[in-house]
């Protein structure tokens, strides 16, 4: 390989790739030479966390992957789970954390093409997509200006592709102030027979580049998102991808189109890293060789090199391996879609990736070097848990001040419980998110089952869209998908805190009468290289693994973002809230039986599942709002009554006892209360029995396990025998539903302690987003 | 009792409208490729909603020079009905088959919900099974739903009973506040002089299967149905 001259580079222009010194002398002894500047770009890109997850991979290799009901686990571009009758979903998530921080709209934007693009890839034509997002303080104008940009950039992709954006979640902390979290995570009904894969096979097959052409946009975005922000990020705006949503459109239907040929050998999708990535993990998987001729690339800029051809993250463009001889056959399908589709190379037996342009080898790596062996830290978890950990586990509701029947005094000012409700429902993290799902089309395609706003999950029918049609009545069948995390839980406790993001999503299924089945999640941490940071991740993904075994939920794959720092001028990192978001779906039986959270009717009976006293303050959302404490053991999750509790709540929706159900999460029984009149447009009148605790602790105390539901009278008795059978005491009956006129009534031990009419507390609740946003 | 539906690359509620009214009702439907340019074979064209060539220019601007749609020009030309729905709405007043124009929201903002809205024609192939000044609820799914029209032609849109459409109260009353997108004269939807011609910014075909919670747009395709039927 004489083309290939050594060049000796000087220690920055390595540590520009994102390569430290020791990875360098590592990629030196695995060439046997230096490389040259486009082979070190590629080594940068592929070596980064974003792609090979270099610091989270043993920590990764404890989830549980296998189950009955999954079909492809971790490795491919999406898992894929059996939801029977022949029907197979996949799906997926991803962050796109680091471009949103930048350019907020392009980030978000892209980071959704990104996702759709791993699902259509297995030959899935993608039917739903969620976001989980947090922001910092809505009082600060340049959070507003993430958060509108974020959320306008979604719908922006989301919408003209297609796809109804049906769920989510949104935080808003000064946590993330200078750095948002974008994960966005995608759901595919499976239309082609068999899952394609992205293993390279078939000496000698061409090799195809579809979709749109490379330019210089998104240089080496994936060792960008593996690096921490600060000021001079803004610098780095060319890492930004700019998406075009009307192009993936089309290449989704030219992609399942192709694929139902047959010519498809195998597919892979060029996100992270471009042409690198997908040549190298298809030769890696398959165990053979790719030779790519850089001519052949269709281009929209003039005067490239190739190491800006090779690491260039232009959207919208896949790569094909095709039956030798059905090249023709593809490329007519994508051109009558006014798509690009051009052989560029061919499978070769050498397992290497080999670059051509302008007639000369300009790379030539082993494939595994860059897409299978690569580099792995172990690092060392601290002995005990952290000073911070440590100090926030030592506060105590004892710290706070006396609560009385009528209210508390918050620094000196008497403040009722009426009061410190309306300022619960006022904050932005528990208040209606309509401001934001109003602006995503979530009707699209027909079978959206459960608006956005109205029940714990989203729910959509598994209709196929092409093929098969015939009476929509004739499919019962839909999928619930949820995504959560509550990152105060996490930050306070790692390991509980991730239980119960796995906990709740399982419980949000429950309570629409799903049955979970897989999680995908999304790790957003800060440097794995700090002390504080390792223990964080090493500590959730712990967490994460045994709640997926406790609750029969497998990982079917996920992502990785680390380096979630912000420094501030100063250069002082600010860490995010840890942050592993679980994705979960679940499978409806029958899309008729599906329940929300609001009351359906006057009379009915409101009844508690789960314990009224298992619960806490500490990370409690009324801790952080009313006393502006992040402080104490979060609630700790008792797999044992999560389980029954849960199918307790499906069991009850499917006998059609139940008629709306809402878990307790956020602000705790007081706010779940208060969410499920608003929601249904009703009152209720509830009485909680003699206290064991503080009082503040028994309204918006927060824990596991906790579900208020709502049985009409004439079902009552055949209700509350289940519950005496299956679930002992631990349940309660709390009262009655009420009218439009009736307030929401709380009592304890008989003395009305919460007294609010409906339309004030849905207007605190409905309102406080576009309040601040107007402000 | 033929339906077509156009599709172009970007067209993203064709399947749904196809959904309606080859699943729900049963009726003969072609999905037309933009390129194609003989509709004759076809009673009912469909234009609907996504987003045609991207709109990236403005909404529905290249649509109108497809050879699907010169087709459909001539189809209406010779009286055959024509249904724009959302984007399609939009390509129908670039090609200039309906007067007036759709631009951005009041709010600037996409908007999706369900939205009242009340029948203000009900002689109409389209609207016939509708009562008079019936408030129905439908889906709306728009950046750039917000009509507007010059004073003369707004006037003789009301004078000729062309608005077909109107954005309302739950209990009829038309009002600003129950406007979602600014609409001069809450307008959600308008025919042409002779009425064969309807664009509308809401998606009836999403309210058409019981499944999903409402039929309030189903009877909408029922009265092309039995308006074409009665001819025959």
């Amino acid at each position: 390989m004489t083309a290939v001259s050594p060049t000796p580079f000087s220690p920055k222009e390595i540590a520009d790739e994102g390569l430290t010194s020791d990875e360098y002398e590592e990629i030196v002894r695995r060439l046997g030479r230096h490389p040259n500047k486009a082979e070190l770009g590629m080594f940068g890109v592929m070596w980064s966390e974003h792609c090979c997850y270099k610091n989270s991979r043993p920590l990764l290799k404890q989830f549980p992957t296998t189950g009955a009901r999954i079909l492809v686990g971790p490795g491919e571009n999406a898992g894929v789970v059996d939801m029977g009758a022949g029907l197979r979903l996949a799906f997926k998530i991803e962050s796109h954390n680091h471009p949103s921080a930048v350019e907020p709209f392009q980030g978000a934007a892209t980071g959704v093409g990104g996702i759709l693009r791993d699902i259509f890839t297995m030959g899935a034509r993608p039917i739903a997509i969620l976001n989980s997002l947090r922001f910092g303080d809505l009082s600060d104008a340049k959070v507003r200006r993430i958060f509108t940009g974020v959320v306008a950039g979604i719908a922006h992709y989301g919408n003209c592709v297609g796809v109804p954006t049906v769920g989510g979640e949104v935080y808003f902390d000064p946590a993330y102030t200078g750095n948002p979290l974008v994960n966005a995570m995608a759901i595919g009904l499976m239309e082609t027979p068999e899952i394609v894969k992205s293993g390279a096979h078939g000496i000698g097959n061409p090799v195809l580049y579809v979709g749109s052409t490379t330019g210089r946009d998104g240089m080496g975005g994936a060792s960008f998102a593996s690096a921490e922000l600060s000021d001079a990020s803004m610098d780095d705006r060319p890492a930004v991808q700019v998406g075009d949503p009307f192009l993936e459109k089309s290449l989704i239907e030219a992609c399942l189109e192709a694929f139902k040929t047959g010519a498809v050998v195998a597919a892979q999708d060029m996100g992270a890293a471009g042409i690198t990535c997908s040549t190298s993990e298809m030769a890696a998987k398959g165990g053979v060789g790719i030779e790519l001729d850089l001519d052949k690339i269709p281009v929209r800029e003039t005067g490239m090199v190739p190491y800006e051809y090779l690491l260039s993250e232009s959207q919208e463009r896949m790569l094909f391996v095709a039956a030798q001889g059905r090249e023709q056959e593809l490329i007519d399908i994508f051109e009558r879609w006014g798509l690009h589709a051009v052989v560029a190379g061919r499978v070769i037996a050498e397992p290497i990736v080999r670059i051509l342009f302008q007639g000369e080898v300009a790379a030539e790596i082993p494939a595994t070097a860059l897409a299978d062996n690569t580099p792995i830290y172990h690092r060392e978890l601290m002995a005990e848990p952290p000073a911070y950990a440590q100090k926030a586990w030592q506060w105590s509701e004892a710290d706070l001040p006396p609560c009385t029947d009528t209210g508390i005094a918050v620094q000196g000012v008497t403040r009722t419980w009426e009061e410190v409700l309306l300022t619960l429902l006022d904050s932005p993290t528990i208040a209606s998110k309509r401001w934001v799902y109003r602006q995503y089309d979530h009707q699209v395609q027909n079978n959206t089952v459960l608006l956005p706003g109205g029940a714990d999950a989203a729910v959509v029918r598994l209709r196929p869209q092409v093929g098969q049609t015939g009476d929509p009545a004739s499919v019962r069948r839909g999928v619930a998908a949820t995504v959560d995390c509550n990152s105060r839980y996490v930050y306070l406790h790692p390991y509980e805190g991730a239980k119960m993001a796995v906990a709740e999503a399982a419980r949000n299924l429950s309570c629409v009468g799903a049955e979970p089945l897989a999680v995908t999640d999304n790790l957003n941490f800060g440097s794995p290289e700090k002390p504080i940071g390792y223990w964080q991740l090493a500590e959730a993904c712990r967490g994460l693994s045994e709640a997926c075994r406790e609750l029969a939920t497998p990982v079917t794959g996920g992502n990785v973002s680390l380096y979630n720092e912000t420094l501030d001028s100063e250069g002082n990192p600010q860490p995010i809230y840890p942050t592993p978001v679980v994705g979960m779906v679940g499978l409806v039986e029958d899309i008729g039986q599906v329940r929300g959270q609001g009351w359906v009717a006057a009379g009915d009976r409101i009844y508690l599942l789960g314990s009224l006293h298992n619960i806490t303050l500490g990370g409690s959302e009324y801790l952080a709002v009313i006393h502006s404490t992040v402080a104490g053991v979060p609630p700790i999750v008792d797999f044992e009554r999560e389980r029954r509790v849960q199918a307790a709540c499906r069991h009850g929706i499917q006998a059609g006892w139940i008629r709306s159900a809402h878990d307790c999460a956020e602000g705790g029984l007081a706010i779940a209360l208060a969410e499920s009149c608003i929601s249904g447009n009703r009152g209720a009148s509830v009485h909680l029995p003699t206290l064991q605790e503080r009082l503040d602790t028994l309204l918006f105390g927060e824990g596991g396990a906790r579900i208020l539901v709502s049985v009409a009278p004439e079902q009552g008795q055949a209700w509350e025998t289940y519950l005496k059978e299956t679930l002992g005491d631990d349940w309660q009956f709390l009262g009655e539903v009420g009218t439009s006129e009736t307030p929401i009534q709380i009592c304890v031990s008989g003395t009305p302690v919460i007294e609010t009419a409906l339309a004030v507390a849905g207007d605190r609740w409905g309102m406080a987003i576009e309040r601040r946003l107007a402000g | 009792m033929k339906f077509g539906i156009l599709v172009f690359p970007g067209s993203n509620c064709d399947r749904d409208v196809a959904m309606v009214t080859r699943d729900l009702l049963q009726q003969p439907t072609r999905m037309v490729w933009h390129e194609e340019s003989d509709l004759s074979d076809v009673d009912v064209v469909i234009v609907p909603g996504g987003f045609s060539y991207g709109d990236y220019l403005r909404c529905g601007a290249i649509a109108r020079f497809s050879p699907a749609m010169q087709a459909t020009i001539r189809h209406a030309e010779q009286g055959g009905l024509v249904l724009g729905i959302c984007n399609g709405f939009q390509v129908l007043t670039e090609a200039g088959l309906l007067p007036g124009a759709l631009m951005r929201n009041r709010d600037l903002h996409f908007i999706c919900d369900r939205v009242p809205v009340r029948v203000e024609q009900t002689h109409l192939p389209f609207t016939q099974q509708y009562q008079p000044a019936e408030v129905i609820t439908l889906p709306i799914a728009h950046g750039e739903g917000c009509y507007y029209a010059d004073a003369d032609t707004l006037a003789e849109l009301e004078a000729n009973g062309q608005v077909v459409f109107r954005y309302c109260e739950a209990n009829g009353g038309v009002s600003e506040r129950a406007n979602p997108n600014g609409s001069l004269n809450n307008i959600a939807g308008i025919c042409n002089r002779r009425g064969n011609v309807l664009g509308m910014m809401p998606h009836p075909e999403r309210a058409s299967d019981a499944a999903l919670g409402s039929t309030d747009g189903l009877r909408m395709f029922q009265s092309v149905l039995s308006a074409l039927v009665g001819q025959a």
